[in-house]
């Protein structure tokens, strides 16, 4: 007996799969399913977070529907992963966030936005808000560096808490009887797996989405929105230490490494965010979990608009726009921060986690 | 929406792995080809669609394939699976051809990948479709649209329109297109066996055919071999000799596929509904063997067998879809199973006091028999006595028959006169009779599909432009 009706269903579609065993080159997720002759909880969300949905298993499935063994692994994972996310939160009490993300992560974006903007016009008389800044320290006319570093450092380890509190939730379901440890080797094997998305390619012959034809272009997108999110996330860093380190304050020149990685990373997070939606209103829905469409697409909308705004701040800095933009892009960065462990993000995490154990388990079992 | 007024150069009757070797290779010929699939769409292509590898000899290990399988011991094998019951040189030719085939159906797509968990004993000589059968007719399928192949589903062919062993036109029913005549100038029958027609397997196995379970779908009905038959094209094989191996009782009537298949006789007994055993469960390594169980439990009593073993051996084997009935005792184990309890107990006795001691391995002949039972158990025999006992019910599971239509090396039909047909060729199962008179070893089938698709599609388009 399983905790949820959900895991019911993924229990006997594993059952079923193992008895048959065709798809086993296609991802991580069926020769991790080998290695196990019944499934208790831990075991289906781990299978659940190592699907990539991509989507070749359904298809190449001779019981996928309409036949009676109604085998549609993708979709039932997609479901099974996604309330694998709300039973992990932390604190617990924040759970019920998945339940309507998209209103939930609209709502608390807007809230975020509407603070900042007036934070900003409060804090500053008109002259300043819409005044035109320019030179080293023009963002702390409006904002003192230290109130934005304290802020968003107190966001971000608030984030990095709760995901952490996660993270070891779902390790300890999935974690037996492997124990607690990894090594050196998973990791770096998860990293590579992860960072290449080995696993959204349908063994090779590429994903599918609108129907039976490989044309998928998920894998593109989402690495251009991950590295791009990832850049931006780097520039920052470098602006930090160049802020503290060497006393050098924003904005930078335009050839600067922060405005550099900024602004390739922005463009990542414009195209990739974009083509995301575009393959997910085609997607066949057959294959999703139709219930959580809010959680991906708020999620999608948030990075978009973190690249989006991010931008227009860079190209409009040196006009009156620049103080309302900066207050626009610091509140969808500061939402973006703290809904974190709340919303879509937190798949990467767990699917990275369910990669280090898969490397582990087959290191385990002798594979290479 | 394809223009069937017009006359195509090949018509190919069949969806499965056969039919798309032979529309490809026409179409690469040259030649335009329209398919009829007689299902609809997602239960396209016959048995292909529950298949997963193919046999075919290499000279040298590949990426895929742990090591050579050459020409010789490919015919060995089919010579002693047959009992000799094999066109020569039919079989040579295919066998020949076979090689060649492994590097085609790539070309058209088609993706390899190691044998899979828990069928090890096949990852020298079989070659593993990546995704499985599906995966490998989807990829098939794609290439044929890709190339301008025409392919109509839920296509029913209520007749065949032929003259002196000369093919002139189908008559075509679909929901879409209506009543129409198809005309082509060559046809290429690839349409399988009649294995899911119960009644015409009825006129050779009586009421037993009731109790036979079909592993593929309803659509092998066997129409078009029976419009052939009776139009003058001659038969090759034995109507009773089929592809059958032993599947759960509890499986569906159609369609089943590969998950209701049994792989644990060797490592138990098997009896019949009176508790009796009634053939050596360990005769040879199971991947040679497995198709004979099919037509084993047929000729018992009720068509009903049971696979007994104990909980020692659970995880020698793959997990199965249904789960093994269990029970503490074999009095209770023959309860569950409606089998008279003393007769059970009796039979796993007698074998238990003739099991001889011997080092157990079940990749090898091993030395683990018994002495002095008849039907011995000449490997892998092992003392059945660590409860739980454990149980499968399993039923004769009918695969593809093997009554077909004679071809020559062209895959061209012969009528019953021995002529060669003046534009009909057959490809797959069938025509597997050609070559597989009985018996059966992994993947075969899939080769036969394979090498005579592509020549008559080959051959089919060279008739029809001369």
């Amino acid at each position: 007996m399983h905790g949820t009706r959900i895991l019911e269903e993924a229990d006997r579609l594993m059952t079923v799969c193992n008895s048959c065993r065709y798809c086993e080159g296609l991802c991580a997720v069926f020769p991790a399913m080998e290695m196990r002759r019944s499934f208790s909880d831990g075991d289906l969300n781990y299978l659940a977070n190592l699907c990539h949905s991509c989507g070749a298993c359904y298809t190449d499935c001779q019981f996928s529907p309409p036949h009676e063994f109604n085998v549609n692994v993708p979709k039932t994972l997609a479901i099974a992963r996604a309330d694998s996310y709300a039973a992990y939160a932390w604190p617990r009490a924040f759970a019920g966030a998945f339940a309507r993300n998209g209103l939930v992560i609209s709502l608390i974006a807007a809230l975020s936005v509407a603070v900042f903007i007036f934070g900003f016009a409060a804090f500053n008389d008109r002259q300043v808000l819409f005044g035109i800044h320019t030179g080293p320290g023009a963002f702390y006319k409006l904002m003192p560096h230290n109130a934005m570093a304290l802020l968003f450092g107190a966001a971000f380890l608030y984030a990095i808490a709760a995901l952490v509190m996660g993270v070891r939730a779902f390790w300890r379901d999935i974690g037996e009887p492997i124990g607690m440890k990894t090594d050196a080797g998973s990791l770096l094997q998860a990293m590579r797996d992860a960072g290449e998305l080995r696993y959204l390619d349908g063994g090779g012959v590429g994903c599918f989405n609108e129907d039976d034809r490989p044309t998928d272009r998920r894998k593109l997108y989402h690495h251009l929105t991950f590295y791009g999110f990832a850049l931006c996330f780097a520039s920052t860093c470098v602006a930090t230490l160049y802020h503290y380190l060497f006393a050098r304050e924003a904005p930078y020149a335009w050839w600067d490494l922060p405005v550099v990685l900024g602004t390739l990373g922005g463009i990542g997070l414009l195209i990739g965010p974009v083509g995301l939606l575009a393959e997910r209103s085609k997607r066949d829905a057959a294959l999703v979990d139709g219930a959580r469409m809010g959680m991906d697409v708020a999620f999608i909308v948030m990075l978009f608009l973190t690249g989006l705004t991010g931008m227009a701040l860079l190209l409009l800095r040196e006009t009156a726009a620049m103080g309302p933009l900066l207050a626009l892009h610091l509140g969808i960065v500061f939402s973006l921060f703290i809904t974190m462990p709340y919303g879509k993000f937190v798949h990467g995490i767990y699917r990275f986690v369910a990669l280090v154990r898969y490397a582990r388990e087959r290191r385990m079992m002798g594979h290479t | 929406m394809v223009d069937l007024t017009r006359k195509f150069d090949v018509l190919v009757i069949g969806g499965g792995n056969a039919a798309l070797c032979a529309a490809i290779s026409a179409r690469q010929s040259g030649a335009s080809v329209l398919v009829l699939e007689g299902a609809p769409k997602f239960y396209r292509g016959g048995n292909t669609r529950h298949t997963r590898n193919m046999r075919c000899a290499h000279d040298a290990a590949t990426d895929i394939l742990t090591g050579p399988y050459t020409e010789e011991e490919f015919w060995d094998d089919l010579l002693r699976l047959t009992g000799g019951q094999t066109d020569e040189e039919l079989a040579k030719f295919m066998i020949r051809e076979s090689k060649d085939i492994l590097n085609w159906v790539v070309e058209q797509g088609v993706r390899w990948q190691p044998s899979l968990g828990g069928t090890l004993s096949l990852g020298r000589t079989n070659s593993f479709f990546l995704g499985g059968g599906r995966a490998m007719l989807n990829a098939l399928y794609l290439t044929a649209e890709k190339l301008g192949v025409e392919i109509i589903y839920d296509a029913e062919v209520t007749d065949l329109k032929i003259e002196d062993g000369m093919f002139l036109s189908a008559n075509l029913k679909q929901p879409i297109n209506g009543a129409i005549e198809i005309r082509a100038s060559a046809l290429v029958a690839a349409a399988g066996g009649f294995e899911a027609n119960i009644e015409w397997l009825k006129e050779y196995w009586g009421d037993a055919a009731d109790n036979f379970l079909i592993r593929g779908t309803p659509y092998n009905r066997g129409s078009i071999l029976k419009m052939l038959l009776e139009k003058g094209v001659q038969d090759v094989g034995d109507p009773t000799q089929c592809h059958a191996v032993a599947i759960d009782a509890r499986a569906p009537k159609f369609d089943g596929g590969i998950i209701t298949r049994h792989d644990s006789v060797v490592f138990g007994i098997v009896v019949n509904k009176h508790a009796q055993r009634f053939y050596d469960e360990g005769e040879d390594i199971w991947p040679k063997r497995y198709a004979i169980w099919g037509r084993l439990v047929a000729a018992q009593p009720d068509q009903i067998a049971y696979i007994i073993f104990d909980s020692s051996v659970v995880t020698s084997f793959m997990p199965t879809l249904f789960p093994p009935i269990g029970a503490p005792t074999l009095a209770e184990l023959a309860g569950k199973l409606g089998l008279d309890p003393t007769a059970l107990e009796k039979t796993v006795a007698d074998f238990n006091a003739a099991v001889r001691p011997g080092t157990f391995d079940h990749t090898i002949l091993d030395d683990c028999r018994t002495e002095g039972l008849t039907p011995a158990k000449t490997h892998w025999a092992r003392k059945i006595d660590a409860p739980p006992y454990l149980a499968y019910p399993v039923r004769p599971g009918i695969t593809f028959t093997y009554l077909g239509t004679r071809v020559n090396k062209q895959s061209r039909i012969l009528m019953k006169d021995g002529k060669p047909s003046a534009n009909m060729f057959a490809a797959g199962e069938i025509m597997a009779g050609n070559v597989l008179g009985k018996g059966y070893a992994a993947g075969i089938g899939m080769t036969i599909g394979s090498v005579f698709g592509r020549v008559a599609g080959r051959e089919a388009a060279r008739n029809a432009k001369n």
